[in-house]
């Protein structure tokens, strides 16, 4: 068989092993102890002809229903929204996604320019003024805020409102418990955090409050009123999960005394792809600037005084602390952040405002439907581009149905919040359209009979 | 902004000029601003750039002439492996079947993303030898961390919450030491030997009843095969820890052996280095665990199976360690991981490493006559040089990095590993062809001759490159972190 990845001719080889001075590769490989070698070949299907396997996967993704196809109301902190046709034209340039960390910055200003332009477009977003160069994604930048709360306040409990994503709320609980941290989850009342509760439970031992806004719901969280019970409490961080989308529309968190913002920029110019690889980002103050976990990169200059972009701060980092470090973060998700740069770049600072504003009428248009039809929507509150409707039959046998026509429908709730089995969470982006809208509302009410 | 500096994109802005392409507001509209109290309804908008279609394209393709990748020239970046990415991997990547699915689509909707998604778990679990992957983990440090909290809690399903200490060697990745105290063990260092090789007689020495685990990666950040493993194995076993193999350096054994016949129980790999998933200036990439059958029930979740012809997700797993990541770990790099498995095939892989071995060693002795070669043994796909002969010369390591950008190169990883002095660690890999190694050869010959008739050329080097060295003094001091207009 032939590999096309492998350009070593016989002849290569062999003048290879003369300078190394070895008969064969094997004896490269003699200090593998013996009772360890594999002695047959690794059990995997063979080698495949690029067209044939092309043809293999294709019919594999075919099996997929997939968002081009179907009309999705799905949302749930992954999201289908217009991906402006540069960006992948952008991304696919392989000095970008063929490169490593810029770890040399005199043949890396490229990647370090387009990082430094991503934490600035970041920093205009949450209304913080330091981002770092991003995380994995939402849920475990969020994980990291937490930790970092508790190790800056040298306090173990923290308050989490279960309107946060469940999923983001599992690594919470997942990634502090290393840290030995506590966490009290608090009840939501009428589609937001109950604030009575949350008063109740806050006192000195408390590192940080974590509310998502718009919160899982799509209900936008009164971040006002939990700035004001914080007033009493300075120690305690106040630590906000954002869609950056909604931010375009609402008030940055950063102005509501948040000291840290994460999120995910999927919403920017990255496809669900099943979950993964999307992009998280990672925001704070000043203040926090020497703790923030992650790359940051700086702006300097280069011995002639041309401006330049270097990765900075680095005592920060894991290679640097080792043992010492409060996080392991190595890795962050540059090509996607590149990604969301460019979608932000052509969205542009009035488009923004206009396509958040598109998903709040086109919701809004889907939720007087379904209320027409005589659909009650379950949470009242305002809302960014989800809701939650109330359904009298489960979520997934109506899924079911729909699907069959062409539609993926919302979010079982009952999933992650038993109280709310036969609550479906509604999302309606830009793309839908009202027609489609008009169909998902006749269509969800042919179910219902 | 001087003459010189490349324009930022907000510095390309201009009011009123755009280059979305929204869809129309095709529904009846409402007074939004009513619905909301004033004071969350943002009055400034972001600053964002304001530029044409025309203006982001020549931007960004700006910056990327001004970036260097594995498709740009050689890039020897030790530990990284930097490996061609196969182009027909990020097609692949691309079907619009692969791309726009939804984590929470229902299953029987994504049965072709499962059936990838099992099937390279089964290959992993094949070329690594152990009895369950879990593609949950981000990148290879998310994946140390994820094997580590498995490993903490098998410890403490069994009652022995005494397991405080998590070895590591002097040698290892900066991500091994992080990741024990972020999954909340103390780090213990274990000394390396005369050999290059863990000292044996250390490890005796710090092991012990609070050992939780030895992490190692194996061939070593040196590029050795540490020969005793088995030896390895059974101390850390007797004294009831757990062996974790840093899947960092697998490119260089895969078809040779296996961490799990080398007695490891828990291995993390990492897909964007041995598995062509591109490395995307900085990420995403992936990192999968394996672990033996002990170790299984506690997966995160939720776990990947097949019932009947059937895959699913099953979330009931009462000794999990919870979930690690939202969603399915990192679909699209573990999509190119496999399209590259199914590419080579056992055959290939084996070659893989065979040809990232033989090209180590060619290098290697090339070299050796003009750099100090530390440890003198067979190498594996990479080795480490030290520059000590031409740091006596005024010549430090760091210089004859930025001198190789002179001639096109991206530098080998410097400084690291922290046990070897002015360590330049060289990782060729098995993409590149002889030729290749022989001009980077020659270079670095012609550098270490510079070093000894004209030390001033290396020391001020770069001298071709778009800019100059950067003060990294200030960048730290004084940060800016943004732009502000």
């Amino acid at each position: 068989m032939e590999f096309r990845y492998l350009p070593m001719t016989e002849e290569d080889k062999k003048e290879m092993l003369d300078v190394i001075g070895a008969a064969s590769t094997e004896e490269l490989f003699s200090d593998i102890p013996k009772e360890v070698r594999l002695t047959e070949e690794l059990k995997l299907k063979k080698p495949t002809s690029e067209y044939e396997l092309k043809k293999e996967l294709t019919n594999m993704a075919n099996k997929n229903a997939n968002l081009k196809e179907y009309t999705s109301f799905l949302g749930a902190g992954v999201y289908d929204h217009y991906i402006p046709s540069v960006v992948d034209h952008v991304i696919s340039r392989s000095e970008f996604y063929t490169a490593y960390t810029p770890y040399q910055p005199e043949i890396s200003q490229g990647e370090l320019q387009a990082i430094f332009e991503f934490q600035t477009m970041i920093s205009e977003l949450t209304g913080l003024p330091v981002a770092n160069s991003s995380m994995y994604d939402g849920g475990t930048a969020l994980g990291e805020a937490v930790n970092l709360s508790a190790a800056h306040t040298r306090r173990k409990k923290v308050l989490i409102s279960k309107t946060v994503h469940p999923e983001s709320r599992a690594v919470v609980e997942t990634y502090t418990r290393g840290q030995g941290i506590e966490i009290v989850e608090i009840d939501h009342k009428n589609g937001v955090t109950d604030i009575e509760q949350l008063k109740e439970q806050l006192d000195d031992s408390i590192a940080s409050v974590v509310v998502q806004y718009p919160n899982f719901f799509g209900q936008i969280e009164p971040l006002k009123e939990i700035q004001e019970l914080l007033q009493n409490q300075k120690k305690t961080m106040f630590i906000v999960s954002s869609n950056p989308l909604a931010l375009g529309y609402l008030t940055p968190p950063g102005e509501f005394g948040a000291d840290i913002v994460v999120g995910d920029t999927q919403v920017f110019g990255i496809p669900a792809q099943f979950g993964g690889p999307h992009c998280g980002y990672f925001s704070t103050t000043e203040k926090l600037m020497r703790k923030v976990p992650g790359r940051l990169v700086g702006q300097t200059t280069d011995e002639d005084g041309t401006r330049g972009f270097v990765l900075t701060l680095q005592a920060r980092e894991q290679h640097i602390r080792r043992e010492k470090a409060t996080s392991n973060i190595c890795s962050n998700q540059a090509l996607n952040a590149l990604a969301s740069s460019v979608a932000l770049s052509s969205i542009g600072k009035h488009g923004l405002k206009k396509m958040a504003t598109l998903n709040m009428q086109k919701a809004r248009y889907a939720k007087k439907k379904l209320e027409e039809a005589g659909f009650e929507i379950a949470f009242t509150g305002p809302f960014f581009n989800e809701f939650v409707l109330k359904v009298s039959q489960p979520v997934s046998a109506i899924n079911e149905k729909l699907i069959e026509k062409g539609i993926i429908g919302g979010y079982d709730l009952g999933l992650a919040y038993p109280e709310l089995s036969e609550h479906m969470l509604v999302a309606v982006t830009e793309i839908r359209t009202k027609a489609e809208i008009d169909t998902f509302v006749k269509e969800l009410g042919d179910i219902h009979g | 902004m001087a003459k010189q500096d490349f324009p930022l994109i907000f510095e390309r802005s201009k009011e009123g000029r755009t280059s979305y392409s929204l869809p129309e507001m095709d529904v009846p509209t409402v007074d939004l601003d009513e619905e909301l109290d004033a004071s969350y309804i943002r009055q400034t908008p972001p600053e964002l750039p304001e530029v044409s279609e025309l203006d982001i394209m020549r931007h960004y393709t700006g910056l990327s002439n001004r970036n260097y990748g594995v498709d740009s020239g050689f890039y020897p970046l030790g530990s990284c492996t930097m490996k061609y990415n196969p182009k027909i991997n990020e097609d692949v990547a691309r079907l619009d079947g692969f791309t726009y699915i939804h984590p929470y689509q229902d299953e029987k909707t994504v049965q072709g993303a499962l059936e990838m998604m099992f099937d390279l778990q089964e290959s992993l679990k094949e070329i690594t030898g152990m009895d369950a992957v879990s593609l949950q983990p981000a990148a290879g440090a998310h994946g140390e961390w994820t094997a580590l909290m498995m490993i903490r809690k098998y410890h403490e399903s069994r009652g022995d919450y005494s397991r405080t200490k998590v070895i590591v060697p002097d040698s290892a990745h900066g991500t091994n030491p992080a990741s024990a105290a972020v999954a909340g063990f103390d780090a213990v260092t274990v000394r390396t030997d005369e050999r290059g090789l863990v000292d044996l007689e250390h490890l005796r020495e710090v092991v012990g009843e609070d050992t939780a685990a030895l992490m190692l990666t194996n061939p070593n950040t040196l590029g050795l095969f540490e020969t005793d493993i088995l030896e390895m194995a059974k101390i850390v076993h007797d004294a009831g820890g757990k062996l974790y193999y840093d899947g960092a350096n697998l490119n260089a054994i895969m078809g040779y052996t296996r961490p799990g016949d080398m007695g490891f129980d828990a291995v993390h790999l990492n897909l964007h280095k041995t598995f062509t998933g591109p490395h995307g200036g900085g990420g995403p990439g992936s990192g999968p665990v394996g672990v033996s059958k002990e170790l299984e029930p506690f997966l995160p979740k939720p776990v990947l199976v097949k019932k009947g012809e059937e895959y699913t997700f099953e979330y009931d797993r009462p000794n999990s360690i919870g979930i690690v990541k939202p969603y399915y770990g990192n679909f699209g790099i573990n999509l190119r991981a496999y399209t590259y498995i199914r590419t080579m095939g056992a055959e290939g892989l084996k070659k893989v490493s065979e040809y990232a071995v033989l090209n180590a060693n060619y290098m290697m002795r090339k070299l050796e006559k003009h750099y100090d070669l530390p440890y003198k043994q067979h190498c594996k796909h990479e080795f480490v040089l030290s520059g000590k002969k031409q740091k006596k010369l005024g010549v430090r390591t760091l210089d004859i990095a930025k001198r190789l950008l002179d001639f096109g190169y991206h530098p080998p990883t410097i400084y690291f590993p922290l046990n070897v002095e002015e360590a330049l660690m060289i990782e060729p890999t098995e993409t590149e062809s002889k030729e290749t190694l022989d001009g980077f050869i020659d270079v670095m010959i012609r550098i270490a001759k510079e070093a000894e008739e004209n030390p001033e050329i290396v020391q001020e080097a770069p001298h071709e490159t778009i800019v100059k060295r950067m003060d990294e003094t200030t960048a730290a001091r004084k940060p800016i972190l943004r732009y502000y207009k």
